[in-house]
């Protein structure tokens, strides 16, 4: 980090260490959601909405992999800009899927 | 209601109000932001599971009804992160108390609930059998 606030290095709760693996944990929650999406796509849905699902839970896994990633890249600054709504908005995203399979698979 | 929906999409409308924090209350913030929206994604998983990999249930579509309830409540989890988050900063920025919520007890108790009426699926599939 070229731009390190001041004390960092002797910052006694490793608060930008902690943040980056928090990132980091998040990243993985959200690959697990997108893998069982997509089994649940490729498994129940019918042809037409198979496709959509797996494109759509593929699209959503890129945005937050990249939110995810462009934060973990300064780990002592907070991330800025529309990060935390984006990531909130990826998660709905994931939850309003899963309900389409769900409900697509019992109609 | 507005101007903090508002908030959450533009969250450096908070710059404009307040004194900025030592940056360890942000991060704090953020993950404790992380975590809400962790345990959303929990619980997003646990319904796509139950969706794919339980056995159907007694009682006809209540594997579905457990499923899109958990769906639906990891979606309502995420959105509090959110909410949480940008109260929490402005809270931080203008040092008053942090927003009190009953978000979690509310969730708590829907767990509880829910996981009651699991119990009470278990046994009634026990009583039949027997």
């Amino acid at each position: 980090m070229s731009r390190q606030p001041e004390g960092l290095d002797r910052d006694p709760g490793l608060q930008p260490e902690r943040t980056r693996l928090a990132r980091r944990r998040t990243g993985l929650a959200f690959a697990v959601v997108a893998a069982l999406t997509v089994r649940l796509a490729l498994t129940h849905g019918m042809a037409v909405t198979l496709v959509i699902a797996a494109g759509l839970a593929a699209a959503l896994l890129a945005v937050g992999a990249a939110v995810t990633r462009r934060a973990s890249r300064n780990p002592s600054r907070p991330s800025g800009g529309r990060t935390m709504p984006m990531l909130a908005l990826v998660t709905v995203g994931y939850a309003g899927l899963g309900l389409l399979l769900v409900l697509g698979a019992l109609g | 209601m507005r101007e903090t929906i508002r908030q959450w999409w533009n969250p450096e409308r908070l710059h404009r109000i307040g004194t900025r924090p030592d940056y360890r209350f942000s991060l704090a913030n953020e993950r404790t932001f992380l975590a809400w929206l962790r345990t959303g994604l929990a619980l997003i998983a646990g319904g796509l599971a139950i969706a794919q990999f339980l056995p159907p249930l007694p009682l006809a579509h209540l594997r579905e009804a457990i499923s899109v309830a958990l769906l639906v409540l990891g979606g309502a989890v995420a959105l509090h992160a959110v909410d949480r988050w940008v109260r929490t900063e402005r809270a931080i920025r203008l040092g008053t108390e942090l927003p009190p919520s009953r978000f979690p007890a509310l969730l708590a108790l829907a767990v509880a609930v829910g996981a009651l009426l699991l119990v009470a699926t278990v046994l009634l599939k026990v009583v039949r059998r027997g």
